[in-house]
């Protein structure tokens, strides 16, 4: 038996079991319903992903629905809760410059055929999400007044969560990006967030871990 | 979006065609609103081609479109409806005529 906790994929999984959750939180409530339906897809992607990848952990329900906060590994980038249009936005783009590191590396350097399997369908679908974002991104950063000021409350307060999921190539992507959109230069030696490695969470994934599992907590082992 | 006096300003509309395969044409299947051509593209992506159903999208703008007017109808359609010598089922083939 793997051990979830020590899994290297595991940062990877639970990234996208809590991101996808996150985004499905917009569903009816998106700026218009074509955003809507966007979100929505690229939520299902991610779930997806998630449990192609919880599959070969293990028992993907036992893995998503009846861990503890502190069993999760997900990027702490991935659970922050929703605020606003411009934030899930730029945290989509900022974690989709993660996965487009991920999936080719997975898809090219695994020895499980089924985890190259979910690697090589997540890099289409994360070529997809990357793009979505990252149009939206000049869109939003360079738009009105408002949608910039936007932009940047939501670049001040993501920046500080960047340390799981930064590397050279995401920097590469993300910075040519910001200033494409106008916004404020950040500092890449700025202090980062600690990681979830050692279980550390903020409150935040409880809440969202709460909404998540309380269904099949209350009737395990249901079916539909 | 509601704007400052209240009203609702409503993004572009496009024409949303897809080709559902190589060889086929491209059929209209509806419209998506977009606030310009490579948003018009990805919201039709995300809206009509959840199933598979296209390998090509092409978005028009709606204003591009030209139409008739409704009101010209009978002018312009009712007089095809008497020309029943038009359907090739008007013609009787003779029996002797073959490869038809």
């Amino acid at each position: 038996m793997v051990s979830p906790t020590s899994e290297p994929l595991l940062p990877v999984a639970d990234g996208c079991l809590v991101l996808s959750h996150r985004l499905s939180e917009w569903m009816s409530k998106a700026p218009t319903m074509e955003e809507d339906i966007a979100l929505g897809n690229i939520a299902l992607d991610l779930l997806g992903q998630a449990r192609g990848l919880l599959q070969v952990l293990g028992d993907e329900d036992q893995l998503a629905y009846f861990r503890d906060a502190q069993d999760f590994r997900n990027p702490l980038i991935c659970e922050l809760p929703g605020g606003d249009f411009a934030f899930t936005i730029l945290r989509l783009f900022f974690v989709s410059c993660w996965l487009a590191e991920v999936w080719p590396a997975l898809a090219a350097g695994t020895e499980s055929g089924e985890v190259r399997g979910v690697a090589e369908k997540a890099v289409k679908e994360n070529a997809y999400h990357l793009r979505h974002a990252g149009s939206w991104v000049p869109r939003l950063g360079d738009g009105t007044e408002e949608s910039h000021r936007r932009m940047t409350d939501a670049l001040d307060a993501l920046w500080p969560y960047r340390g799981e999921i930064a590397s050279d190539a995401w920097y590469d992507r993300v910075l040519p990006a910001l200033r494409e959109a106008s916004l404020p230069e950040p500092d890449r030696d700025a202090w980062t967030q600690r990681s979830s490695a050692d279980g550390w969470h903020t409150e935040h994934l409880g809440y969202l871990l709460a909404d998540m599992q309380s269904l099949a907590r209350a009737h395990p082992g249901a079916k539909w | 979006m509601i704007n400052a006096a209240g009203g609702r300003d409503q993004w572009p509309l496009w024409e949303v065609f897809l080709r559902s395969r190589n060889g086929l044409h491209h059929q209209h299947v509806g419209s998506v609103h977009a606030v310009d051509a490579e948003m018009a593209v990805e919201n039709a992506r995300d809206v009509y081609t959840r199933r598979g159903e296209a390998v090509s999208i092409w978005v028009v703008p709606s204003a591009s479109i030209v139409a008739s007017d409704p009101a010209d109808k009978d002018e312009l359609f009712e007089p095809a409806l008497t020309k029943i010598y038009r359907h090739p089922t008007f013609y009787e083939v003779p029996d002797g005529v073959a490869n038809i």
